[in-house]
């Protein structure tokens, strides 16, 4: 019998990578995960644009520019299943450290106050800020969190493989907190 | 004018877009590099006790966190004046040769080899590192297996890949375990062999990339780069130098505290990255390049002996300086060989296992500097604190940031070659990603990028309907 793949896709919105990378620690095993999913978009592939018809997303980061609101909006849309993995999917974590501050102070403090050239804030072709950054759950329904900054690499290769399997994991005995 | 958009620019170490404008002939008249995200490290720091920097600022870049760490931890040293004990430093240089070996495989193996590979102009949906299991499952084991190796090696000293809170101000929180430098021992000999197997293919395919060669940024620029007392490579603890784009010095000797002299940051209206420039030449002209091109060109030596004889060839085959940014690829791979050599050197000295790991001060100066190599260039952590260590002011220069003005004028050379707005092909916009894919860059670390829904190329006529597209 010939199953069809698992149509899967990774986004990183605010955050640093770290949870991407976890993916990775996995090592091997990504091999035998190729071989159930299909990685139609994210940051490792060359994907067109998010697709209509997405069984699994693992969405890293927080929501924290007007292009990740958008993005996050039409990936809840288009997937069956949206995970937030990491803390700053979950719960805003270092990007929302941000949010005590004012926007526009923090963005001159960079780029007027901390620079020798050219002083003004970037704003041809760069998305605004959202005043606060947030964890997904604040923006749009999230089927699973898988928090950890970032989450072990066994916790994501768990998360996978019972979703590829058709079941929500039980993720008990596999979370890590920070 | 048209445009032509291509956002995301895909398998890069985050998100940017690159906008081209075609004129009315549809030859490219101009393209924009855009970095699209912020997120304030610099300023929401404000106020946290400077112990916390290395945990925070290591949040950064989850590729490359052992850098952030590092520089971090230096700037915190500087702060406290304390050296660490010589087992702390040499741990942490052990860390940093891991991280180099896990990082230059990520961005060789899975994030470009899948353009030399299955080829620039290959199927776009195959065209990354599952199209290359599939294909060519034993380069991309190698890629996969030489990464775990680096990020086991920091796993055993750290507990943690990624995110750890072993480095720390003073030096490392625990010793090296008898075991851990075993183990490592023992896997170091098929690491070698696997990297120089790559280095040797990388060698055998160059000759198919020559209009490649010829035309990814190959503008030339000034190059920066730390360096030990004999101008050998010194990635944790050299010295900065600067040589002109004919290979001369024209600044040396720079200590992470007097950077601001050499450096100054310019802001840019449309990238969230800023663009540091060298200062006694002034901004715009003084672009200058970092990371492992421009740590080549500036070293006199790696000082490993089959780092130091692959380094001979490249100076052969490619000049020295050599400027084309395609170059950065088979550069990365000369220094994986040479992080392998040097964990073997460091876990060869009996001291590697020295309890003595750490020293114990508090505050004793108010402005710390830390400076490395990152493995995609020069890192600089720069804080001010109050009396009782609170930090009162921040200023990062990461890797990417010194590449930024370069990169620009990369992917305006690489466009202008490849790009014929009157026939779009996706396999010209894959090349000026790929481009960008050859400086590595670390768009987590420079701002942290955001991104928008998929790579949509549109073609927008002077009276702004469009024209062509290509999407998924």
């Amino acid at each position: 019998m010939s199953l069809k793949k698992i149509r899967l896709a990774t986004v990183w919105l605010d955050g640093c990578s770290g949870c991407h990378m976890s993916l990775l620690d996995m090592d091997e095993a990504i091999l035998a995960v190729a071989k159930k999913a299909e990685v139609v978009y994210g940051p490792l592939v060359d994907a067109q644009e998010f697709p209509k018809a997405v069984d699994v997303t693992l969405v890293e980061g927080a929501v924290s520019s007007q292009d990740d609101l958008e993005k996050i909006r039409a990936i809840r849309q288009r997937s069956k299943l949206v995970v937030a993995l990491g803390d700053c999917a979950v719960t805003g974590n270092v990007p929302a450290m941000r949010n005590p501050l004012l926007t526009r102070k923090m963005l001159e403090r960079i780029y007027v106050e901390g620079v020798q050239q050219t002083p003004g804030v970037p704003h041809d072709g760069v998305p605004p800020l959202l005043r606060m950054a947030v964890p997904l759950h604040e923006v749009v329904k999230v089927d699973l969190e898988v928090p950890g900054c970032p989450p072990p690499a066994q916790s994501i290769l768990l998360v996978l493989n019972e979703l590829l399997e058709g079941r929500i994991p039980d993720l008990s005995s596999k979370v890590k907190f920070g | 004018m048209k445009k032509i958009t291509i956002d995301p620019v895909t398998r890069i170490e985050g998100h940017a877009k690159i906008d081209i404008y075609l004129d009315d002939a549809g030859r490219v008249a101009d393209t924009h590099f855009h970095v699209t995200q912020v997120r304030g490290f610099e300023k929401f720091t404000e106020g946290r006790p400077y112990y916390e920097m290395p945990s925070i600022t290591a949040r950064i870049c989850g590729i490359c966190p052992v850098s952030h760490l590092l520089a971090s931890a230096k700037a915190c040293d500087a702060i406290m004046t304390v050296v660490p004990p010589p087992a702390g430093m040499k741990l942490r240089e052990l860390a940093h040769c891991a991280q180099f070996v896990q990082s230059h495989a990520l961005s060789f193996f899975h994030l470009s080899a899948p353009d030399f590979l299955l080829g620039f102009d290959s199927d776009p949906a195959r065209r990354n590192l599952f199209g290359l299991i599939e294909e060519n499952p034993d380069a991309a084991r190698s890629g996969v297996a030489l990464r775990k190796f680096g990020q086991e090696i920091i796993e055993g000293l750290a507990r943690e890949r990624i995110h750890s809170s072993w480095i720390v101000p003073g030096g490392v929180n625990a010793p090296l375990a008898a075991e851990v430098r075993d183990r490592t021992l023992a896997g170091l000999p098929a690491a070698r062999a696997s990297a120089l197997r790559t280095l040797e293919f990388f060698k055998g395919i160059l000759d198919r990339f020559d209009q490649e060669i010829a035309s990814f940024g190959t503008a030339p620029t000034m190059y920066a780069g730390l360096l030990d007392d004999g101008a050998g490579l010194q990635w944790y603890d050299g010295l900065l130098q600067f040589k002109d784009a004919g290979g001369k010095i024209v600044a040396t000797d720079i200590r992470a505290r007097d950077y601001a002299q050499f450096i100054g940051e310019a802001a840019l209206k449309d990238s969230y990255l800023k663009a540091p420039y060298f200062k006694p030449v002034g901004y715009p002209a003084g672009v200058y390049r970092v990371g492992p091109l421009a740590r080549l060109n500036v070293a006199d030596a790696c000082n490993t002996p089959e780092a130091d004889r692959e380094l001979a060839e490249f100076r052969q085959r490619c000049g020295a300086p050599a400027h084309s940014a395609f170059h950065y690829h088979y550069a990365r791979l000369i220094e994986l060989l040479h992080a392998l050599e040097k964990i073997e050197l460091l876990l060869s000295d009996p001291d590697i296992l020295n309890p003595h790991v750490r020293s114990h001060a508090a505050v004793n100066c108010l402005e710390g500097v830390g400076m490395i190599e990152a493995p995609r260039g020069v890192l600089i952590h720069h804080y001010k604190v109050d009396e009782t260590g609170a930090v009162k002011w921040v200023n990062l220069i990461v890797a990417t940031g010194h590449n930024n003005l370069a990169l620009n004028a990369g992917v305006a050379q690489v466009a202008r070659r490849f790009v014929d707005g009157t026939q779009l092909k996706e396999g010209m916009l894959n090349r000026v990603s790929a481009v960008v894919r050859a400086y590595d860059p670390c768009l987590s670390c420079s701002t942290h990028a955001g991104g928008t829904l998929g790579m949509v190329v549109r073609l927008i006529g002077p009276d702004g309907g469009l024209l062509d597209e290509i999407a998924g």
